[in-house]
């Protein structure tokens, strides 16, 4: 007996047999082919523990295993790099554990669903707000694939032959791997442009020589980059990828769009970037929300992967009511001809997502990226008055993540690393190995959720280490 | 029965709450900080020049708008969401828990792998758990859905031929007509053609037509069994056999694995790949959409011999391997021959804690209970509703289905005009959610039904029962119907008109915009 299967008393099972009018549970298998079966013990299988648990059994396992992890608080991990120690307010948590949401499939019935495709509209539209853009769809899985597919997307835009992509050089280098394993079968070729090594910021000249074969479908920047400065020629790159016929992609933490100007106004023609910020917490790499944003043009939208929830009204034409729209774009219509093979998404993620973003509300964003701004800079500064230390390496403005260079200090950052740990504290993401030219660096994430005590107790750490 | 659903006249959130309000006080900075730190130097080129157009809400506004919206939808909880082919189970509270635990939530990706030897013990265990319970060596838990896991697959199909140098002869993936779209969909993104090949009456695949269709340009197959139909294919191990004579690879679609567990497995039946559902078989909730976790398993046989490549070495994505002599869990980054990554970081991790949870609570013997049960209730219900007028059961209609069971609504559809569309509204009305309507392709008026293990004897009576009346009320009365559902929310939803360039209205700016004159038709 299974508490989580009703029917699997004997009595109740005997009876539905005897109703479909078999003597045995096996019988209803007798089709698969003798040479296809399952022949060994499968009792004796490694699946779970060999045999069912009660819950109580299940805890105190679990337990054990959750008492080997170190959760890192008090400070929060100053890791950052595409996930980020941002904090999850309670009504989030609160709202996606409501059963009605999370137990809900894909809303193939609207009118039983109109709830959960009220709140996905309006994910959509506080992002589109918050981006500028006036259609988002109902979530990609995470930044890096979001990015991959807006490539593909816009090299179905342009004409044909256009098969080139340019992104920074400083790109995140989590992102990608992923943008290669999505393009290169379609024959898309990623290429990176310069940086300016005093700045970071994208060499405009190596865009431009770059761009004149005008056989580029797409310019894509990161803001703030992956190596935290803010991109602050942002709307002249996109000018100038309009000027050569390119569309342009901006990548967004959104957290950021307090302070910094929305893509939409920039003038990105497609918007991606990672909703995980906004109140989802880390989760050691997923579930994240893959943000995917386009301006209000036919061409572009066409080819827009994913769900997109729409306002409309009942058949009777009285109430106001919601519906999936444009789905002759989707796998389910278009098969092998749709515009991405995505299915299942983050739903639940964008739903938190709406949560977070009607928290806020018009002025909280702003007040929380410059508070994050300060304790970011803060931080930057005290680690820059040790002795050995440089932070930020670059000279550009920074949002949350900068760079920590040690090679003044003459320590691997891998030790520092590990004497941080012992007094339990999780440095940065050591960098040198995706840019070498930047040697012993380090990037290091400095949230609201650090306060100056944290940001005081690293600062003294490394200072204490480095023997200063 | 009587079923009303919740109906709150319940505004945009853009209509509600009050400038000046907040749902979430944002601490204030240390005066220390500021003063140390000076004034904040935002580049003035992309400084944000308005703030973003967003409601203005206190916290419990907030809760109440939200909670009134959860009371206009639907989930398992609520009761049974029989939709075919997306398993809807019951997703067990204890491991809602655990997935939920805010000590995982604040693990970061990147954390020191000293720090989380427990969640990689975890993760390690559910590899191994499902390696077993499809028959393969090797599992990625990378992938963030089944259309990922599928896009995995193709794309490691394409790795397999191109390691062995004969990709420009591999062109071709072969998928029958009963399959699902993101079949074909993932097909396309490796950059294949897609051959499509038909089902026999009998709803197995048409042996004559997959010989037709394999050839040198056979990169693989990918197939789901038991079939959509709810059908076990009978001819798999000659599909298998003909597939690996051109060098091709199988690839199983796991959306259907809660009919065979304990009896037969993807591996041992000729798949070289296998991808598995953790939101479908086992337990995570669908989340209205998402997230779900798509694993994919894959046999490890040797791709190049000389250089000691085998297939495992071309999935992608960290995989939580164990040393032994130093006790410790760590991950393998995709190697050289790797498809590489498919998403920034490891995988789902919240639903495959679902699903670590699920097969913990059930052991080998409550799987194959699983799918057990899974396969009685469909009988059962095949049972109560065979024979009823109005109704058809094409394909096999004698043989057992597994997880399955595909009716059509043809019959009635022709004779007095009720589609399967009015019948899933008139189930609506009774407080159940419809099946999956006009999907396989290959059944006109389709209505696939999935109760999976979770639905109880007295509630498939009850659906059945319903199904029954809504017969006998379309050929009485045949426009009642039409005028389904009453009991929901909202009355039947202009879908057509979401969809007209010139309503279309993804968002609340551009309802906005359109009202201020300021955004035309969608061209």
């Amino acid at each position: 007996m299974y508490p989580w299967l009703p029917n699997s008393p004997e009595n109740i099972k005997k009876e539905m047999l005897k109703t479909i009018g078999v003597s045995s549970v096996e019988e209803l298998f007798k089709d698969i082919p003798e040479g296809a079966r399952f022949k060994g013990d499968w009792n004796k299988l490694e699946i779970g523990l060999g045999k069912p648990l009660s819950e109580i059994e299940i805890r105190k396992f679990v337990e054990k295993l959750f008492s080997k992890n170190k959760v890192f608080m008090n400070p929060p991990v100053f890791l950052g790099g595409g996930s980020w120690p941002h904090y999850v307010p309670a009504v989030v948590r609160y709202i996606t554990s409501r059963a009605e949401f999370y137990t809900a499939y894909t809303p193939y019935q609207p009118e039983i669903s109109q709830g959960l495709m009220q709140a996905l509209f309006e994910y959509q539209s506080m992002m589109a707000d918050l981006l500028e853009m006036e259609i988002v769809n109902s979530s990609m899985y995470d930044w890096a694939s979001a990015a991959a597919e807006s490539f593909l997307m816009a090299m179905r835009i342009q004409k044909k032959g256009k098969t080139r992509v340019l992104v920074p050089s400083t790109m995140n280098p989590y992102h990608e791997p992923v943008i290669k394993a999505y393009t290169e079968p379609k024959g898309l070729k990623i290429e990176k442009v310069k940086y300016d090594k005093e700045t970071g910021l994208m060499d405009l000249e190596d865009l431009k020589e770059k761009l004149s074969p005008k056989d580029v479908a797409a310019v894509y920047i990161e803001n703030p980059s992956f190596l935290g400065f803010i991109e602050e020629n942002a709307r002249a790159i996109g000018e100038i990828a309009h000027d050569y016929g390119a569309l342009f992609i901006i990548g967004v933490d959104p957290i950021s769009l307090g302070v910094l100007e929305a893509p939409g106004k920039l003038g990105a023609d497609i918007a991606v970037g990672e909703g995980q910020p906004l109140g989802l917490g880390m989760n050691f790499g997923g579930p994240y929300l893959g943000i995917f944003a386009a301006k209000w043009n036919m061409r572009i939208v066409r080819q827009m992967p994913g769900r997109i929830m729409g306002l409309t009204t009942t058949e009777d034409g009285k109430e106001l009511g919601f519906a999936m729209i444009l789905q002759t774009r989707e796998q389910h219509i278009r098969r092998e001809r749709a515009t991405s093979n995505i299915c299942t998404n983050e739903m639940l993620c964008a739903l938190g997502a709406a949560v977070y973003m009607a928290l806020l509300g018009k002025h909280g964003f702003k007040k929380l990226g410059e508070l994050i701004m300060y304790r970011s800079h803060y931080a930057a500064k005290k680690l820059n008055e040790i002795e050995g230390v440089k932070a930020p390496v670059f000279k550009s403005e920074f949002f949350k993540e900068f760079t920590v260079n040690f090679d003044g200090a003459g320590v691997k950052y891998e030790k520092i690393h590990d004497e941080l740990l012992k007094r339990d504290i999780h440095g940065g993401l050591y960098v040198g190995k995706w840019f070498p030219e930047l040697g012993e660096t380090a990037l290091f994430c400095v949230t609201e959720m650090h306060d100056k005590g944290d940001i005081d107790l690293l600062v003294s750490s490394i200072k204490e280490i480095l023997g200063k | 029965m009587v079923f009303r659903q919740a109906k709150w006249e319940e505004p945009i959130i853009y209509e509600l709450g009050a400038p000046g309000r907040i749902g979430f006080l944002v601490p204030e900075v240390e005066e220390d900080i500021k003063k140390e730190v000076g004034e904040l130097k935002v580049p003035e080129k992309v400084a944000r020049t308005s703030p973003p157009e967003l409601p203005e809400l206190s916290e419990v506004e907030v809760v109440r708008h939200f909670v009134d919206l959860s009371q206009m939808a639907y989930g398992i909880d609520n009761g049974p969401v029989p939709l075919g082919s997306c398993t809807m189970k019951y997703n067990p509270k204890i491991a809602f828990e655990i997935a939920n635990d805010p000590r995982v939530m604040w693990l970061h990706p990147l954390q020191d792998e000293r720090t989380v030897q427990g969640l990689l013990e975890a993760l390690y265990m559910l590899q191994k758990w499902l390696a077993n319970i499809v028959g393969c060596d090797v599992c990625t838990l990378h992938p963030a859905a089944g259309a990922h896991g599928e896009l995995t697959g193709t794309l490691t199909i394409r790795k397999y031929h191109e390691v062995k140098g004969q990709l420009d002869k591999k062109t071709e993936i072969i998928i029958p007509d009963s399959a699902h779209g993101t079949n074909p969909a993932s097909a396309a993104m490796a950059g294949f053609k897609v051959v499509e090949i038909k089902s026999a009456p009998d709803g197995n695949v048409d042996m004559d037509a997959l010989r037709a269709a394999v050839s040198e340009h056979t990169a693989g197959l990918m197939l789901t069994n038991p079939s959509t139909l709810g059908l076990f294919e009978e001819h798999i191990l000659e599909i298998a056999e003909e597939i690996h004579k051109v060098d091709g690879l199988l690839y199983y679609d796991g959306a259907n694995l809660n009919g065979i567990m304990g009896y037969a497995r993807p591996g041992d039946m000729g798949f070289d790949i296998a991808h598995i559902n953790i939101h479908k078989t086992f337990g995570s909730p669908h989340g209205g959409g998402g997230p779900g976790a798509g694993p994919v398993c894959v046999k490890d046989r040797i791709v190049d011999p000389e250089r000691n490549i085998k297939l495992s070495d071309l999935l992608p994505g960290p995989i939580v391997m164990y040393d032994e002599k130093e006790d410790r869990y760590y991950l393998k980054w995709p190697g050289p021959y790797s498809i590489g990554m498919l998403k920034a970081f490891f995988g789902n991790v919240v639903p495959l804690l679902w699903g670590f949870t699920y097969i913990l609570g059930l052991g080998p013997q409550g799987i194959k209970e699983v799918t057990e049960q899974a396969v009685i209730n469909t009988n059962y219900f095949t049972k109560l509703l065979k024979g009823t007028r109005g109704y058809d059961l094409p394909y096999g209609p004698e043989r057992f289905r597994k997880h399955e069971v595909v009716f059509s609504a043809e019959p009635m559809a022709h004779e007095v005009d009720v589609t399967a569309e009015d019948v899933a509204k008139g189930l609506l009305d009774a407080g159940f959610y419809a099946p999956t309507i006009y999907f396989p392709l290959i059944v006109h008026e389709a209505l696939m039904i999935e109760f999976t293990d979770t639905e109880t004897k007295e509630n498939l009576e009850r659906y059945a029962a319903r199904m029954k009346e809504i017969a006998e009320i379309a050929y009485k009365n045949p426009k009642e119907p039409k005028t389904w559902p009453k009991n929901t929310a909202k009355g039947r939803i202009d879908t057509a008109k979401a969809s007209h360039p010139r309503h279309v209205t993804p968002t609340w700016r551009v309802y906005r915009l359109r009202k201020e004159g300021k955004l035309g038709a969608l061209k």
